[in-house]
């Protein structure tokens, strides 16, 4: 009987640890299509190794490539939303908090942290897109606003990780005051004279752009990544017309002047200590 | 006048006056007194049927055809009045105008989002939905109004931000964010009445305050009803529904605590009457005037940025 059982909960066991990263052996690359062992495509860091493009991973990951030994003191770890509206579209806002938090093992779509990256001490919020598409709810305002607190205590710099399909309609208005609430606090930051770093990576979408995405003193992103307020669907639909090869790109941001520089991954840590040895 | 789905038996009650009036000329009988019953029961009705509104009704409401909007309101309010074009670096908006203003001699900044009356004009307005060069357009005349120690209003009145190819490639998104950012420290007063349609960041924009009020008809939410629909139930047919599960009306937005006030509408919404409107509306922002003037600017900064900071409900150890 134990036996059984624990054959019935080893195979659940598989399905619930469903992570963001990719899993199984193989990774065939979206991009160029090759097929990738899962052990070398971990090695870097979730990259392509023939083409570079950068696959999705969540906050886990980031946090192992970002902070020094993966050694980090998590930030309001328990805190998850609450169902204030009592919404209900096809299933109970409540029913999909708790089916997403089994199924994903995350709390909601933003994890904070304070780690070292290099020696230097550094705050990062970090979105989970597994979460309900990385949506943008008060959980994740709450959690920038207090680690901005922290960051103010402390006197740390701040690096906040977008990866959001934008607001969590479910919260209505109290999602749509998190960008209000965000922003409000990051001039705290900027009255502390603590910088800001923006990471935006794929993707990077509606109230989150309009908000603290695009706050940093320093705006930067990985390759290819999606950046955009409004939906390329919704765009297309209003203009009539196909949109441009590379439009809401990362690099098409970088072209129109909204980012400072793009960073891939393998780069990424070393970058930051590069920048955050100039705040020193 | 244009009548809505469920002001139809008020339009009922108009034509049978009409036609009362009609057989009264021709008959040379008089009616008056039938006429006056009628009249009391439009009364009867109308009290009835604005009494008890729907969400959805009231996102009706706010888009009529007739309802006032921003530049209407800045003749009712100001004694005197100039508008100021362009963001100093694009275009100017159409759908956001701006200028600088003087009520009771008190002279203020004012912005808001601009729709049309007719077909020429919402063209023209781009249905109120505004490029990133209206948002910086607003944020130019509200650095002006700091400099300056002017306080500043906004009119609150569209259903999103432009989502077009050119306000991506100028950086809608930076530019909603940066006056989120920019109002938040503001140093004179702001206050922000959305008069319409309050749709996401496309609102949110310019709406940033020390006081936020709603009037009574009017809806603020992170997506319009029918977006909602479209996306959580897949199905346009959900807008009712979605109206009510947002939870975005007035009264809703208050009982929050998201906004600071309501401000009552006559009869029949702002459009029945339209002047008594604009003298509410001038009395609320003298009398929030008289209560944030005396204030310091860093005393009301760090209020607005407490108020904005406390919106939001989580459940922290469970
Ligand atoms: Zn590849």
């Amino acid at each position: 009987m134990s036996w059984f059982k624990r054959r019935i909960q080893g195979i659940t066991t598989s399905t619930r640890e469903k992570k963001e990263a990719p899993d199984g052996i193989w990774f065939k690359c979206p991009d160029c299509k090759s097929a990738i062992p899962m052990v070398d495509l971990k090695d870097n860091l979730y990259v392509c190794p023939k083409c570079e493009f950068h696959s999705r991973i969540g906050s886990k990951e980031y946090f192992e490539i970002i902070f020094d030994n993966n050694e980090f003191k998590e930030l309001m770890p328990e805190m998850i939303a609450k169902d204030f509206l009592h919404f209900v579209d096809l299933k109970p806002y409540d029913q999909r908090l708790k089916d997403t938090i089994k199924k994903t093992k995350l709390k909601d779509a933003m994890r904070s942290a304070h780690g070292k990256v290099e020696g230097f001490d550094l705050v990062v919020c970090c979105m989970d897109f597994a979460f309900i598409g990385g949506s943008m709810g008060s959980v994740v305002g709450e959690k920038i606003s207090k680690s901005i607190d922290y960051c103010l205590q402390h006197k740390l710099p701040l690096m906040i990780i977008s990866k959001s399909g934008g607001a969590r309609m479910m919260e209505s208005a109290f999602s749509l005051m998190q960008m209000a609430k965000t922003s409000a606090k990051l001039t705290l930051m900027t009255e502390a004279g603590l910088p800001y770093i923006s990471l935006c990576t794929d993707p990077t979408t509606g109230g989150v752009t309009a908000s603290y995405a695009m706050l940093g003193d320093f705006n930067i992103a990985e390759p290819k990544a999606m950046i955009g307020f409004a939906g390329p669907r919704v765009i297309k639909e209003t203009i009539k017309k196909d949109l441009p090869e590379g439009f809401q790109t990362s690099e098409f941001l970088l072209e129109t002047g909204f980012l400072d520089f793009i960073v891939n991954r393998k780069q990424l840590k070393s970058q930051l200590a590069k920048l955050l040895a100039m705040f020193r | 006048m244009t009548f809505l789905d469920f002001e139809k038996p008020i339009e009922e009650l108009y034509k049978q006056i009409e036609k009362t009036k009609e057989i009264a000329e021709k008959t040379k009988v008089d009616m008056s007194s039938t006429v006056k019953e009628l009249e009391d029961s439009i009364l009867e009705l109308k009290k009835k049927i604005y009494g008890e509104l729907t969400p959805w009704q009231r996102v009706q409401l706010s888009r009529h055809p007739e309802r006032p909007y921003t530049l209407f309101y800045i003749e009712q309010i100001c004694e005197s009045f100039i508008e100021l074009h362009g963001d100093r670096n694009v275009k100017d908006d159409k759908a956001m105008v701006g200028g600088i203003g003087m009520i009771d001699g008190q002279s203020v900044v004012i912005v808001g989002q601009q729709k049309g009356a007719n077909t020429k004009m919402r063209q023209y307005r781009n249905f109120g939905m505004p490029n990133p060069e209206g948002y910086r357009k607003a944020l130019r005349l509200m650095k002006m109004a700091e400099r300056f120690n002017k306080p500043v209003i906004t009119f609150i009145d569209t259903p999103g931000a432009f989502p077009g190819l050119e306000a991506e490639e100028r950086g809608q998104g930076e530019a909603i964010a940066r006056n989120l950012f920019e109002m938040a420290k503001l140093k004179v007063p702001i206050i922000c009445i959305i008069i319409g349609e309050g749709a996401s960041g496309g609102a949110l924009g310019i709406g940033i305050g020390d006081k936020v009020l709603m009037l009574e008809n009017t809806w603020y939410s992170v997506i319009s009803p029918e977006s909602c629909s479209s996306i959580l139930w897949r199905s346009w047919d959900f807008k009712e529904k979605a109206a009510e599960q947002l939870k975005l009306t007035a009264d809703d937005m208050k009982s929050f605590n998201l906004i600071d006030g309501i401000v009552k509408e006559p009869l029949g919404g702002a459009h029945a009457n339209p002047d008594e409107m604009a003298a509410i509306i001038k009395k609320e922002i003298k009398k929030y005037l008289a209560e944030l003037m005396p204030q310091s600017a860093a005393e009301r900064i760090a209020k607005r940025i407490k108020k904005f900071d406390a919106m939001g409900e989580v459940n922290e150890n469970l």
